[in-house]
């Protein structure tokens, strides 16, 4: 069974040699009563839908179904080609990756929750995009959605994944902390600052909360969805870099859990609160849904 | 504490925007369309809670309708069910409804048939694109979907069980879980019953032959297989 804590996690990798991502393949095996090959092929058509939703929004401006969000990832792209952008290439394709994926769900495209539909860009635009600058091949690609999948399967043991439990910080927050992870295991970081890469982005967005305009996963999602990305990749350089975090994952990872609980529920996903019912928000609800 | 899998974590591949509002309203709505069998022409989609308020936006009604279409929740054509249904000549009614204590994610089918019969489905799409069916006909009975399941519409009478897992035992058939729901003893009773592995169509016609049972339908479920 996959262990229950960072703590443990750690233990088994070092008692093995091993990196987080083959610790997660070999009990997915075992727990699926599967074999390595059919594990690692039904990783790689996700990874295949991932790579399609993330750029399709580049390449064609799509709207989403309520007129909402749409055409800014294309928008992305054609000025992160122009080459003249001020965080530069890695950052801009990255942006334009993560909302991409975003604008593909809220048109009713094809996407993989990772962990949700409504963080799904954030695992994406990161593994994608810092795999294209590293040029890493298809199958490191795969062990690095293994690494941010162990890294996800402990927050959704010792915490919540729902924006409706935790808030925007258990969605985008923990979609963030899994692709920060994968990248350092992917930069040849050990499973440890692995850890520390999930630790340092989750403590980061503690208290995030979840507030989607007119309930639909569009506003603010996308661009938190950008914002996850970004942390998780200037993050991954961080902890590569040998800076650690004070407090350790287990110890993140239940404040966040804690932090959930005490979000009053206006600001879980009920769309009752924070940006929801600002007077432009509800302006925009109204217009959507009397048409 | 639950386990998970590498793809509860990442996954399941699906139609945005919503793994509730969405790929769980179209899981609901294919398992209610093989409950109540082909040439189905008219559906009233009885909508509660969050999905009455916001299933425009959410493109739970697109959702719903491919589901009668038996499309699965990852089919990229899902988006445009609403103009295959008018194509295939299936009337759509949504109506706002409320339907008492249940899942804010609630929705009842009132399916019309070819021959004139109604078939009445309840569920709720409990998070994740995960399930959950829990009236039939007016009759309580609870499954997920998420293994092979055989409902049965049989007479209450001492054996029947008996011989439907004798069947299934015969066949190597390991039974997960098995409920039945009855209004009085020895009047009609409805059986879900869940197995670890699929049923094919002899042991379906095997069990049809039992003289008690009056129907028996058989629910896939709905897997990511070759997308």
């Amino acid at each position: 069974m996959f262990v229950s804590s960072g703590k443990d996690l750690l233990e088994k990798c070092n008692e093995k040699n091993i990196p987080i991502w083959e610790y997660t393949i070999r009990e997915e095996i075992e727990s699926s009563e599967s074999n390595r090959e059919k594990v690692i092929e039904k990783m790689r058509s996700t990874l295949h839908v991932m790579m399609n939703s993330s750029q399709y929004a580049q390449d064609n401006e799509v709207k989403s179904v309520s007129g909402l969000i749409g055409g800014d990832a294309y928008k992305i792209k054609n000025y992160s080609d122009k080459g003249e952008t001020l965080t530069g290439e890695l950052m801009n394709k990255a942006m334009a990756r993560a909302l991409s994926s975003s604008e593909v769900n809220a048109a009713m495209g094809r996407i993989v929750a990772c962990p949700t539909a409504g963080s799904c860009g954030i695992l994406p635009a990161v593994v994608l995009s810092a795999g294209e600058k590293l040029n890493k091949s298809e199958d490191e690609l795969l062990n690095a959605l293994f690494t941010a999948a162990g890294v996800g399967i402990l927050i959704a043991k010792n915490s919540t994944l729902a924006g409706a439990e935790g808030g925007c910080q258990a969605e985008c927050g923990s979609a963030a902390a899994m692709a920060s992870a994968a990248v350092v295991e992917m930069m040849g970081g050990s499973p440890e600052q692995a850890l520390t890469a999930a630790a340092i982005v989750i403590k980061n967005v503690l208290g995030l909360v979840c507030d989607p305009v007119a309930g639909l996963v569009e506003v603010p999602c996308a661009k938190r969805n950008i914002a996850g990305t970004v942390s998780a990749l200037t993050t991954a350089d961080l902890v590569m870099s040998g800076v650690y975090s004070k407090i350790p994952f287990d110890e993140v990872v239940e404040a966040m859990y804690k932090i959930g609980k005490q979000m009053p529920s206006e600001l879980r996903e009920t769309a009752q609160g924070g940006i929801a019912i600002t007077p432009t928000a509800l302006k925009l609800k109204k217009g959507i849904f009397e048409n | 504490m639950r386990n998970y899998s590498v793809f509860d974590i990442i996954g399941p591949i699906m139609i945005g925007p919503s793994s509730s509002h969405t790929a769980g309203a179209a899981r609901l709505a294919k398992v209610a369309a093989s409950i109540s069998g082909d040439k189905i022409v008219k559906v009233e989609f009885l909508l509660h809670g969050s999905f009455a308020e916001t299933y425009v936006g959410h493109g739970t009604d697109k959702a719903l309708v491919a589901g009668i279409l038996n499309m699965e929740p990852w089919d990229e054509n899902l988006k445009d069910s609403i103009k295959i249904a008018q194509e295939k000549g299936i009337e759509i009614v949504f109506t706002p409804a409320d339907l008492g204590e249940v899942h804010p994610n609630t929705v009842k089918f009132i399916i019309g048939k070819e021959d004139g019969s109604i078939r009445q489905v309840t569920g709720s799409s409990i998070g994740g694109g995960n399930i959950f069916i829990f009236d039939i006909d007016n009759q309580a009975v609870e499954f997920t979907g998420e293994r092979p399941t055989l409902l049965t519409h049989h007479r209450d009478l001492p054996g029947v069980i008996s011989k439907i897992s004798s069947i299934l035992y015969e066949e190597n058939i390991n039974i997960a879980n098995m409920r039945v729901y009855r209004n009085g003893k020895g009047k009609m009773a409805t059986m879900a019953l869940e197995t670890d592995s699929i049923i094919t169509e002899e042991v379906m016609n095997k069990i049809k032959n039992i003289s008690e049972i009056d129907n028996v339908k058989y629910i896939n479920p709905i897997v990511e297989g070759v997308i």
